[in-house]
């Protein structure tokens, strides 16, 4: 199959992008700065980030699409207001993550952002389910950039009238140079920053004027350094099929009041392991010293007894030193724990400790 | 000291006496990108010729680092172990990664002078 390009591929390029395949897109995983540079301008300044491969679902309907969508997604969402998004699991009958996502009300119905790799099957799954009863359209047509970091609200601003009123997880429809943009207060780096789908002719001008502005591009190598700083999971690292939500330490993101009666794909795992505990889940972990603990090193107790695994593993330039996350039996999860990592044959100490391990700076938001 | 030569795995290495000194090129550190971590050999160790004896890692992933000559590990640069940033800053001086006694000088023989050493780099980059 032939590798796909987003609508900013010839503006990478002129920034001297690496590319890396990810989910059979050709995307940049650094510029000329290199990773480190590039995730400290992300926390002091402002970073753009190419996520056009991610998948924009619009599905039109009323209340009976709401009514279908609880049905699927563990969410209070007839209590959702209007451009309000969340963040939500598509699942199995055993509560196995098909793909994490987030969802936002918006006045034709819904718009489902969803990752690169499990776009299509997600698009398959959920049209198996809602039927032909609502109009979906999986948007190729459109560009999704985010900006995030805290000059990001002041460059965007001077951009797009208005997007500073909008709350943390709150979106909407924006007009500027004649051009109809939806714009989320929302990201995935532990700072403040937005996400703006917009048409695709459009998008490189938009992230022209965006550098001209002092906002810089920035690769998926540091993307990847930032989410795992702010504690965020990555679907296919932390998340995939055989993890349900309350192993990945993602209660929170269930809506309360749907775990009274249930009914959605999934609620009978979900509510028999928030009763009896999950046997693994989710930690954050620090390796002492300097070591780099990847994806897939094994994790120990002090009696050489396996309890665990890494799921994502780096160093964090925040931080200043390693970081790490992964599933461990669940009485080694506390926070504190001395675990030891095997990386090359030898055994190094390890603490789990909380998340994020790197203090977010969202804007306060409503909901 | 004897003129620097290069291995096919992206070391350099020079030679006072029958002292080795050995370290990662400016190409490699071009490639593997921001360096946040470095393991040495231990020293009083013996490593062989195209032996591994060391790791380097990126943010993106880890590296061994091989010894394009056998001998024995007679000191190693802890600077680089605290701070492996220096390894991106000076490759090829201050951070070089460790010395070995070496029974064999025939063993540089093989090794790229540094012109044909830029050639093969770039051959095998592009």
């Amino acid at each position: 199959m032939e590798i796909k390009k987003t609508s900013l591929n010839k503006l990478h390029q002129s920034k001297h992008a690496k590319f890396v395949e990810f989910a059979g897109y050709e995307m940049p995983i650094q510029y000329s700065k290199g990773i480190i540079e590039e995730h400290k301008f992300t926390r002091s300044n402002s970073g753009i980030f190419d996520v056009s491969h991610m998948g924009q679902l619009f599905i039109y309907g009323d209340e009976s699409l709401t009514e279908e969508l609880e049905k699927i997604f563990p969410l209070d969402l007839k209590n959702l207001k209007q451009n309000c998004s969340k963040y939500s699991f598509l699942m199995n009958e055993d509560a196995g993550i098909y793909d994490d996502l987030i969802i936002t009300k918006i006045e034709e119905g819904y718009l489902i952002i969803l990752n690169a790799a499990c776009k299509d099957k997600d698009f398959e799954i959920l049209s198996n389910l809602l039927g032909s009863k609502f109009k979906m359209n999986l948007d190729n047509n459109r560009s999704l950039i985010a900006i995030q970091g805290p000059k990001s609200v002041e460059i965007l601003n001077s951009i797009i009238n208005g997007v500073d009123q909008l709350s943390f997880m709150t979106g909407n429809w924006f007009d500027s140079d004649n051009k109809k943009l939806f714009v989320t207060r929302s990201g995935y780096t532990g700072e403040d920053g937005f996400e703006i789908s917009i048409s695709n002719n459009k998008a490189e001008k938009f992230v022209e004027n965006l550098i001209e502005k002092g906002a810089q591009l920035i690769g998926l190598g540091a993307r990847d350094t930032l989410r795992l700083e702010a504690g965020l999971c990555l679907y296919g690292h932390e998340l995939d099929i055989n993890k349900t939500p309350v192993e990945a330490n993602l209660r929170w993101a269930i809506s309360k009041s749907r775990l009274t009666n249930g009914n959605f794909i999934g609620s009978k795992k979900i509510m028999n392991q928030i009763q009896d505990g999950a046997s693994q889940i989710r930690v954050g972990i620090k390796p002492e010293g300097r070591l780099i603990a990847r994806e897939k090193t094994k994790i120990f107790d002090d009696t050489d007894k396996q309890i665990g695994e890494i799921t994502s593993g780096t160093f964090g330039p925040s931080v200043n030193g390693p970081i790490a996350m992964g599933y461990v039996d669940k009485e080694f999860s506390k926070v504190d724990t001395k675990i030891l990592l095997e990386v090359r044959g030898k055994k190094h100490p390890a603490n789990v400790c909380a998340l994020p391990f790197y203090k977010k700076n969202y804007v306060k938001g409503v909901n | 000291m004897s003129e620097v030569k290069f291995s096919k795995e992206h070391e350099w290495i020079t030679l006072e006496g029958d002292v080795a000194t050995i370290g990662i090129t400016k190409h490699a550190t071009e490639m593997l990108g921001d360096i946040v971590f470095a393991e040495l050999p231990e020293k009083g160790s013996n490593v062989e010729k195209d032996g591994t004896a060391g790791v380097v890692e990126s943010t993106k992933a880890a590296s061994d680092v091989y010894t394009p000559v056998s001998g024995e590990v007679v000191d190693t640069n802890q600077s680089i172990v605290d701070d492996p940033a220096k390894i991106n800053e000076d490759p090829e001086g201050g951070a070089w990664f460790f010395k070995l006694k070496i029974k064999d000088t025939s063993e540089l023989d093989n090794l790229m002078n540094k012109e044909e050493y830029d050639k093969f780099a770039k051959e095998t980059s592009s």
